[in-house]
């Protein structure tokens, strides 16, 4: 294992490093949001495996959309984004459109939906700037806080790239999804996954996860639907690539995700050099006010 | 309430002069998760917390130098600052009896984890200096505390910068090489206005240029860190940090004339002076508090920035 300041300062144990005896394979998430209908079923799942409390019942006028986005109290979150484009061709049975037949215009409309999720990133923020250890990295790679170790110092909220985690009010501690830690070190797959009726939300070891994506965005692709990308499965990107990525059908900030995240701690090293020099030079700026006679 | 059309992007080689207007979001909401920390808290600690680590420098310059009554006002200045300090950040935990849980590791890749090893070995050397003063009492020890809080006071009073800059909160990261040297401007403005204000004039020179150099150091370096910050910058200047940070720069500035420069002529001028750069410097550190919990609320500096740099690196 390779040591030096740049690792111990920005990357706090990274999936496969964490010293387990026995590393599982990664795991993840792969959300194909071209076959969500937005049943919600993974919402619901979550809530029920995971005993999230209820957190009002909002009306937001967002489309279907009345949970609003990922919080302490939401973990799997589904986003409704109606669009005056063309609806995208999965190849799926075909039927006669209003408007096609001549009775009146035909306007082109399509639904955009898509489960949220915490990333669990390669390199998690969250993770590297808990003060108490209470996040961790398990061994399937996945990034889960500690109940019982978390104080609520809130400081893995403002530093998630994607406002994942959050404070529970009542409660002080961060929460967020733990990928059903519980159930994966029982061989079971996720809730959400478990309940997803269109496998939009897969579950599985990340390589092969990866595999089934490269495949989809292809065929896609050659069916003409070149809006479609992945979201978070470059390896390169500001995270060093997302445990739980996605296949989008238009720019990530539509379904409320940043385009470029990057984890904060890339630049530790610099932000604490800086920081070296500006208390130097507050000792030597006091120092020379010292100077210019001794009564004065 | 609906997304913007996303049709805005730059087509290659094409120099844009000002950053696109246009930008789509999920409905205007944030993408980031605002802080949740009180302003009155960890605003009040950055400030709390600068003013007690360049007091203790200050305190520590006035030992060596012989200016007790200085020497005694930074003592104590520094451990009212730091006791109120560690109150707020303990008040402000979600799970406040938990504080100890932070001494159960030592983590370089989280700030807030040095920042509170930096503490504990500041905090007691703070208050051994601050009590062995006032009490007359075991003053070789106290000097030896006067001078190790003077040496760790820097740290205090920097550290704060890496503590916000270090999250995704686009007002408080981006800009983050010049942040530790307007929090350490600010400090020292502050520690040198209490330093005029407590202190009969004739020691109070080195408190009088203290805060006109941090004062300095803290609008220069402010300027720069704008600069560097691009669009993101407009949170500084709009709403509640917008007005604050106005009412910093003129108070900063009063604090180093009135304070700094007619200070040693005049008392009523020195108390003046004293309190407006305590003053400026409270509004420096919940400026910027406020600017972060204003650009995380608003998508638009959260996507601006990096589209630009998504379009830059493509072409």
């Amino acid at each position: 294992m390779s040591f030096n300041l740049r690792d111990l300062l920005t990357a706090d144990d990274p999936p496969g490093r964490s010293g387990y005896a026995d590393p599982q394979p990664r795991h993840g998430f792969f959300t194909d949001t071209s076959v969500c209908i937005g049943c919600k079923a993974c919402e619901v799942a979550c809530k029920e495996w995971n005993d999230v409390p209820e957190d009002g019942l909002d009306f937001t006028g967002m489309s279907y959309d009345n949970t609003g986005g990922l919080s302490a109290n939401t973990w799997r979150h589904v986003a409704f984004i109606e669009q005056r484009k063309p609806a995208v061709d999965l190849g799926l049975p075909t039927f006669t459109k209003p408007g096609e037949q001549g009775e009146g215009e035909r306007t082109e409309f399509r639904w955009l939906m898509s489960s949220d999720v915490c990333k669990h990133c390669t390199h998690a923020a969250c993770l590297d700037v808990c003060p108490t250890g209470a996040l961790f990295r398990t061994e399937f790679g996945t990034v889960v806080v500690q109940p019982d170790i978390c104080n609520g110092c809130g400081y893995c909220i403002p530093a998630c790239p994607y406002g994942v985690i959050d404070q529970r009010e009542d409660d002080g501690r961060a929460w967020k999804c733990t990928m059903c830690y519980d159930r994966l070190g029982a061989g079971m797959q996720p809730a959400c996954a478990q309940a997803c009726p269109t496998d939009s939300i897969q579950y599985g070891e990340l390589d092969e996860l990866r595999e089934r994506a490269d495949a989809r965005l292809a065929a896609l692709q050659e069916r003409g639907v070149t809006d479609a990308r992945l979201y978070g499965r470059d390896e390169n990107d500001g995270v060093g690539g997302d445990g739980a990525f996605f296949l989008l059908l238009d720019e990530p900030e539509v379904y409320g995700l940043p385009p470029d995240p990057v984890v904060t701690t890339r630049d530790l090293p610099a932000m604490w050099k800086h920081a070296g020099v500006a208390a130097a030079t507050l000792l030597a700026g006091i120092a020379i006010s010292f100077l210019g006679g001794r009564r004065s | 309430m609906s997304q913007a059309p996303t049709g805005r992007r730059r087509r290659r080689g094409e120099q844009a002069m000002v950053p696109d207007a246009e930008f789509s979001s999920y409905y205007g909401r944030p993408i980031l998760r605002p802080p949740t920390w009180a302003a009155t808290d960890i605003a009040g600690y950055l400030f709390l917390g600068g003013l007690a680590g360049a007091s203790s420098v200050l305190a520590a310059g006035a030992e060596l130098t012989g200016r007790p009554a200085l020497a005694r006002t930074g003592k104590v200045g520094a451990l009212v600052a730091i006791s109120a300090s560690m109150y707020a950040l303990v008040h402000d935990l979600g799970r406040p009896a938990r504080f100890v849980n932070m001494l159960r590791v030592v983590k370089p890749s989280s700030p807030m984890s040095i920042g509170t090893w930096i503490l504990s070995a500041y905090g007691p050397q703070v208050g051994l200096a601050a009590l062995t003063d006032v009490t007359g009492r075991f003053t070789r020890l106290g000097r030896v505390a006067t001078i190790g809080a003077g040496l760790v006071g820097p740290a205090v009073a920097a550290y704060t910068g890496v503590l916000v800059a270090d999250t995704a909160v686009p007002a408080w990261h981006e800009g983050y090489r010049e942040l530790p040297f307007v929090f350490v401007g600010s400090a020292a403005s502050a520690a040198g206005g209490l330093g005029m204000l407590a202190t009969p004039r004739d020691q109070a020179g080195p408190a009088r240029r203290a805060a006109v150099l941090g004062g300095a150091l803290e609008l220069a370096a402010g300027r720069l860190r704008e600069r560097r910050m691009g669009m993101v910058s407009e949170a500084l200047h709009t709403g509640t940090a917008g007005k604050l940070m106005r009412a910093a720069e003129a108070l900063t500035v009063t604090g180093a004339v009135v304070g700094g420069l007619l200070g040693g002529r005049s008392r009523v001028a020195a108390v003046i002076g004293g309190a407006a750069a305590l003053a400026g410097s409270a509004c420096t550190r919940f400026a910027i508090f406020q600017s972060g919990v204003a650009s995380a609320k608003d998508p638009r500096y959260t996507v601006q920035p990096q589209r630009e740099r998504l379009d830059r690196t493509k072409s």
